[in-house]
């Protein structure tokens, strides 16, 4: 079956109110929710992980873990452990996997913080907490945002495979068209799944940048 | 050493503090009283224990054994956060915030304390101009924007922001050159003289020591060796250690004890007697000096060459060689005379060198009037050299 560019706008023009509806489910529910999700819970555990062992160990081999773990079999498992099918499982796979880059940013941005910097701040009086907020945090920010963009950037393509498990997103249109052999279909969800991963990615660069203080740009 | 709470006049006290880390003392059984106003400096060779030392008094690294008091509080009845923002410290690494412009790492404590905005804002311009930063260019600066100076000269700032009247500063001007690193010693001097700030002082500059401090603590693997005044310390070395420290500054001397020897340069600027007109005058600029001594192969003097006689030579034309342009010298001295006898015999030869030779007038240095000024500064009076500083800035004023 011949793709033009005319093949897909009537495939598009056929279901468009699906495709925006899918389109948002994939933004909304597949990606920022659970990258959102693993930020809230991968920051707190990078940072413990900074100040004791007996955290960082685990919590970096258990993230270290999932990410090798391939990503259907993720899904299998998710299901047979009772989370069912549908939106469920594919938001915690999306967000297991997202823990890893940001975790091990948020670890290795506040490791990479000079020795000196946090003497001077211990010395001139500075509480753990004040040097962690006024001067870890900030500094180590452009890494940790790096890691929340590396994650939003995978979840885009792994939120593709949600379809297979009947969560939805524009995986539903690749799945559907597979089966269909309707190759129209298939790259109505895939292109618009591609341009959104480098959208992103170029928006995330342009906020991590706006956001870096000036003094740690490059 | 009376009681343990000390007198209201003695701001830090350290009482046989000892440092152990695994088994290796890193500072052992040091005593130290500093009494308020003054610049005490510690000093000694690289792992000697005095980082250590001023963290103790911070608490940023807590003593093994022996007793600490700041104000007459011991420092472990303290909670060390309030301790340290009562204390000013600027850190051998200089640890400027990369994130904070020059105006925020500055006015970092004071905004812990809950200094008003404006207040503060005042105060680093105040802090900057004190310095010779302007403020309209350098507040909004970021650590990575200045020199290497600038940073540290933002670094001291930063500790007397808060007006302590304690300070603690390691090695504050490093990693300067020594221009620099001279400029900031006479602002630290100006400073303490206009704030009395009472102030520990870490170097391993002997220089910087004797330039800076009222005490200075001569350190040697953990233990205070000497602790005395510059000008004592000079006189009456403790041992070979401090000697060997001070090197050639050693001691005040009368001018008969110092050796021709010591002082003199070792390197004078030399010709031969078949050298150009060019190539002579091309190496005097490039010295800077306006006499050329001419010595043989075996470095035996001949003569002496003056700018001004060649410039006479050159006017009146026809001459090509050095040789021919040579004056005789009259005077020179031996290596082992004493300064003295040096200064007189160019005072009254009205002399500009005063060449150094040995039995078999072989050239071994030479002596120039900068050189005696020098050593009148470093090694007939050290601590006259203070003396002379403020009398130019009286007449100055
Ligand atoms: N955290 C530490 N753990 C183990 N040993 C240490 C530690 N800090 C310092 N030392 C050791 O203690 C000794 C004194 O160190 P300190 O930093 O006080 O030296 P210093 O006189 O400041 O030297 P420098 O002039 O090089 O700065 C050194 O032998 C050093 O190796
Ligand atoms: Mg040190």
């Amino acid at each position: 079956m011949d793709v033009t560019l005319w093949t897909l706008w009537q495939t598009y023009l056929a279901r468009s109110d699906r495709f925006w509806a899918l389109l948002q489910q994939h933004i909304v529910v597949l990606v920022m929710l659970p990258v959102l999700l693993a930020t809230a819970v991968a920051i707190p555990l990078g940072i413990l992980s900074t100040r004791y062992r007996w955290i960082q160990i685990p919590v970096l081999a258990f993230a270290n873990l999932m990410q090798t773990v391939p990503s259907l079999a993720l899904l299998a498992v998710l299901i047979a452990i009772g989370l069912g099918i549908g939106n469920k499982p594919a938001v915690v796979a999306i967000f297991l996997y997202s823990l890893l880059p940001i975790l091990r940013n948020t670890y290795a941005g506040i490791q990479s913080v000079d020795r000196s910097i946090l003497e001077a701040a211990e010395g001139m009086g500075m509480s753990p907490w004040q040097i962690l907020t006024l001067v870890e945090l900030p500094i180590a920010f452009p890494v940790i945002m790096a890691g929340i963009r590396t994650a939003a950037v995978i979840c885009v393509g792994l939120a593709t495979l949600a379809a297979f498990i009947g969560g939805g997103g524009l995986g539903d249109f690749i799945v559907t068209g597979l089966g269909m052999a309707n190759n129209n279909l298939t790259l109505l969800g895939a292109i618009p799944a591609a341009v959104m991963a480098l959208t992103l990615d170029w928006v995330l660069g342009k906020i991590e940048f706006r956001l870096t203080p000036r003094g740690l740009r490059l | 050493m009376a009681s343990s709470n000390g007198t209201s006049s003695i701001v830090v006290k350290l009482e046989r503090v000892s440092k152990v880390y695994r088994d290796r003392y890193a500072v052992r059984d040091l005593d130290l009283e500093v009494r308020e106003g003054e610049f005490v400096v510690l000093i000694g060779p690289s792992g000697c224990g005095k980082t250590t030392t001023l963290k103790m008094i911070n608490r940023l690294v807590e003593c093994t054994s022996g007793s600490i008091y700041v104000y007459g509080q011991e420092v472990h009845s303290l909670n060390p956060t309030l301790l340290r923002r009562k204390i000013g410290y600027v850190i051998q690494q200089i640890g400027l915030f990369p994130h904070l412009t020059v105006a925020q790492n500055i006015e970092l404590v004071p905004r812990l304390l809950g200094v008003p905005k404006a207040e503060r804002e005042k105060r680093v311009d105040e802090l900057l101009r004190l310095v010779g930063f302007e403020p309209s260019v350098f507040r909004g600066r970021y650590p990575r924007e200045l020199s290497g100076g600038q940073q540290q000269r933002v670094g001291v700032l930063r500790a007397l922001a808060a007006n302590p009247a304690l300070i603690l500063m390691d090695e504050p001007f490093g990693a300067l050159d020594p221009i620099t690193r001279e400029q900031l010693q006479d602002e630290l001097k100006r400073l303490k003289r206009e704030f009395r700030k009472t102030i520990v002082f870490v170097t391993h500059d002997m220089d910087e020591a004797l330039k800076l401090a009222d005490r200075i603590v001569v350190m040697r693997e953990g233990r205070a060796v000497q602790t005395s005044p510059p000008e004592e310390l000079l006189r009456n070395p403790a041992d070979d250690f401090v000697r060997e420290f001070l090197g050639a500054r050693r001691i005040l001397r009368h001018p008969q004890d110092v050796q021709v020897r010591e002082i003199m340069l070792t390197t004078p600027v030399t010709g031969t007697e078949d050298m150009g007109l060019a190539e002579a005058f091309q190496k005097m600029q490039q010295h800077r000096v306006n006499t050329l001594l001419i010595v043989d192969e075996r470095s035996v003097l001949l003569g002496i060459v003056t700018s001004g006689g060649l410039q006479k030579g050159i006017r009146e034309g026809g001459r090509r060689k050095l040789a021919e342009f040579m004056e005789p010298v009259t005077v020179t001295i031996a290596e082992g005379e004493n300064v003295l006898l040096a200064a007189r015999l160019m005072a009254e030869n009205k002399a500009g060198v005063l060449p150094v030779v040995d039995s078999r007038k072989r050239l071994k240095g030479v002596i120039t009037k900068a050189t005696l000024v020098s050593t009148m500064v470093d090694v007939l009076w050290p601590s006259g050299a203070d003396r002379i500083e403020n009398g130019c800035k009286v007449a100055r004023g």
